[in-house]
């Protein structure tokens, strides 16, 4: 067997050689971050999150709890990251609520009805959540096993397009934390194209969309 | 199921086995008919669609064209975040190194994300003989590993199958090797899915070593990016203890700000959504959350002998989303199982030939394998020129068959004869002219044409065709009717 290094060396020599007398073209000047003009960001973010067949409601900051609750009122065991804010699980009747350490294997994890986690991003266009992992969300397991997850995002983390998702969750990849970009719940297409909603992910993905600008109770 | 499609017989041969199938096609059918629907949906959604498009093929000419610079940053920066990297310079030593990882933990099985990259090794074959089990976990291949089957597109790789077929392959297999389907299964998508989330989850749970592929991987920060659907891809890269990614070189974007570009056009070209419901990006380790032991196995295979190729080079360029597959009309009709390979379609016809070169029958009918209708140039989210490509391999095939170098004139007899034999080439290369006419101004004879018209062209001052043909004139005011 040939030392590893070379066949690093063999590669890298290989790729010199084929582009000698290549044209090395430079990056695009291309315009990153740009912002998507949207008329109301949080009702296209709510609309398209919608279409993926997962649960929006919009809320106002101190509907919280109120919500959560309601979200939550088929689960008896419900897991929450380690950072979560506790007043949005203060009011949960009957429902033990267990924070995560760490220490929490697969399978234990396995037994928990819910989950209910902040996120880092929401981008209106696509209606995707993007999770940084940060203390209020958890690690990743956590977001995957229980079968329902009930995410809350804040207005002001709303972005309109891709574009502009990206500076925000540099932080989080720079420190070397991973990133769960959701849109739905989980779903397959595998099966003559049809779509049936909740394959190995959460099959119940509930959206809390928290605001000061048009807060509606919570049905 | 086999990744490496040895034995199988040429493009034509298999093409025509196919054509009898018609079952087979009714299903192909339906399902590219209405993938296709809803790209076009999404896409039309988007008013810089060609502007994202000319970034995305931009982004890779970039890196493509700066490869060993960007590779060395992208194994700085992966090491620098705890994960280990390999260099496999083939399929077999690719095999070997990943073999010897997974020895190394004393697992027996492996869970695995869907990966066109470990295909093309036959990664799973490999793993099988040294007596370790690997589970393909996305649902279409799970359908296709137990159905001892071969993937038959990019993305719904049991594309050529419908629900009773899924549903008796599910009752036959499951039970062979793990949790059995539930009693009085019906063919109802929903309980199939279901069957399956129950199937995998045993294995994901106690699944110590997973192994997946990237869709891209950022040069600048180490950062590897799995876009899927079902979640399967989540347990894998979430769950186990050690990870294992077999990613090609061409997989690399040189900034954390071009994933933009491709996380608008790669799910939009590929199932037609706005977004896939998961996109995981992980940088080597985190503490405390998932594989604490990361490994990248960085894979040539053929890719820098494409890109040694002057024009050729340009397929690295494929994000592998499956569009020109979906508007093939010979794919449609045939199926992914003709092109014996991985890669079927369209790029499955520029790749194969120019990752394993010419030397088969099989690789050598690939570039044949086209109308040259030219949709699935138009329809490819990186601008690859498919069709052009085609003709490039055409020649080169043409070229090994007759030995040696051949002389100007021979090309050019050759690409004449060529071109007027078909009406399509003729309009194709009129599209061509055109196309060169107006980036020559004013200039009032034609300059080089691509592929093999060019040494017909060079050895000629032909006048500069008009701005545009009758053909085309008909078919913009008159649309596709005969
Ligand atoms: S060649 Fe283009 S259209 Fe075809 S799979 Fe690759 S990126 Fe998609």
């Amino acid at each position: 067997m040939r030392p590893v290094q070379s066949t690093r060396d063999d590669m890298l020599a290989r790729i010199t050689a084929a582009l000698v007398g290549a044209d090395r073209t430079p990056p695009p000047e291309r315009e990153y971050g740009a912002t998507t003009p949207l008329p109301d960001i949080a009702v296209t973010f709510a609309e398209r999150v919608e279409d993926y067949r997962a649960v929006v409601e919009r809320v106002a900051p101190d509907g919280i709890p109120a919500a959560v609750a309601a979200a939550l009122s088929l689960a008896t065991r419900v897991v929450i990251p380690p950072g979560l804010p506790r007043e949005w699980v203060a009011t949960l009747d009957g429902v033990e609520v267990v924070a995560d350490q760490g220490d929490l294997s697969s399978d234990e994890l396995d037994r928990f009805d819910a989950v209910v986690t902040a996120a880092a991003v929401g981008i209106a266009v696509t209606g995707t959540i993007v999770l940084d992992h940060g203390p209020d969300q958890g690690r990743r397991a956590l977001s995957l096993v229980p079968d329902v997850h009930v995410c809350v995002v804040h207005e002001s983390q709303l972005v309109g397009d891709v574009p502009e998702s990206i500076a925000p969750l540099r932080d989080a990849i720079d420190a070397g934390r991973p990133l769960t970009w959701i849109s739905g719940p989980s779903a397959t297409s595998d099966i003559e194209l049809e779509r049936v909603e909740g394959v190995h992910g959460p099959r119940t993905l509930h959206v809390l969309l928290v605001g000061t600008d048009h807060p509606l109770p919570p049905a | 199921m086999s990744g490496t499609f040895i034995g199988m017989p040429k493009f034509q041969t298999a093409a025509k086995e196919a054509l009898g199938n018609s079952q087979q096609r009714r299903n192909l059918q339906h399902a590219t008919g209405t993938i296709r629907g809803k790209r076009a949906r999404v896409v039309e959604e988007l008013d810089n669609w060609e502007e994202l498009r000319q970034a995305g093929a931009a982004i890779k000419d970039n890196v493509l064209t700066h490869l060993d610079t960007y590779l060395v940053q992208l194994e700085e920066s992966l090491t620098r975040a705890g994960a280990t990297v390999h260099w496999a310079a083939d399929a077999e030593e690719a095999n070997r190194i990943v073999t010897s990882l997974v020895r190394a933990t004393g697992a027996e099985e492996v869970v695995k994300v869907k990966s066109m990259a470990t295909q093309e090794i036959g990664l799973n074959e490999a793993l099988e003989e040294a007596g370790i089990h690997a589970w393909e976990t996305d649902l279409a291949e799970l359908i296709v590993q137990l159905g001892h089957d071969k993937p038959s597109h990019i993305l719904v790789p049991a594309i050529h199958r419908n629900r009773a077929e899924i549903r008796e392959i599910f009752l036959r297999e499951m039970g062979q090797v793990g949790t059995p389907p539930p009693g009085g299964l019906t063919s109802d998508p929903r309980e199939l899915a279901e069957a399956a989330r129950v199937h995998l989850r045993e294995k994901f749970l106690r699944a110590k070593v997973a192994i997946s592929g990237a869709n891209f991987a950022i040069a600048e920060t180490g950062t590897l990016v799995v876009v899927e659907s079902e979640g399967n891809g989540r347990m894998c890269l979430t769950l186990p203890e050690t990870l294992i990614s077999v990613v090609g070189i061409e997989k690399v974007l040189p900034r954390l700000e071009d994933l933009e570009v491709f996380m608008q056009l790669l799910p939009r070209s590929s199932t037609g959504e706005r977004m896939n419901p998961y996109t995981s990006t992980w940088t080597g380790i985190t503490p405390g959350d998932g594989p604490q032991d990361v490994h990248v196995v960085l894979l040539d295979n053929g890719r820098t002998d494409a890109l040694a190729d002057r024009v050729g080079r340009q397929a690295l360029r494929c994000i592998r989303c499956s569009a020109c597959l979906n508007v093939c009309p010979v794919y449609q009709r045939v199926g992914g199982h003709s092109y014996g390979s991985v890669y079927p379609g369209p790029i499955g016809a520029i790749l194969n030939p120019q990752l394993r070169g010419t030397a088969s029958d099989v690789d050598q009918s690939l570039p044949y394998a086209s109308s040259l209708c030219g949709a699935c140039g138009d329809v490819c989210p990186v601008n690859i020129e498919i069709p052009e490509l085609l003709v490039h391999l055409r020649t080169r095939v043409v070229d090994e068959h007759r030995g040696g170098i051949p002389s100007g004139e021979q090309i050019a007899m050759k690409g004449a004869a060529w071109m007027f034999a078909d009406h399509r080439r003729w309009e194709k290369a009129q599209k061509g002219a055109e196309l060169s006419g107006r980036a020559l101004g004013k200039k009032d004879t034609i300059g080089r044409l691509p592929g093999p018209l060019s040494a017909w062209s060079d050895a000629r001052d032909a006048p500069t065709p008009p701005t545009e043909s009758f053909r085309s004139w008909w078919k913009r005011e008159k649309g596709d009717q005969p």
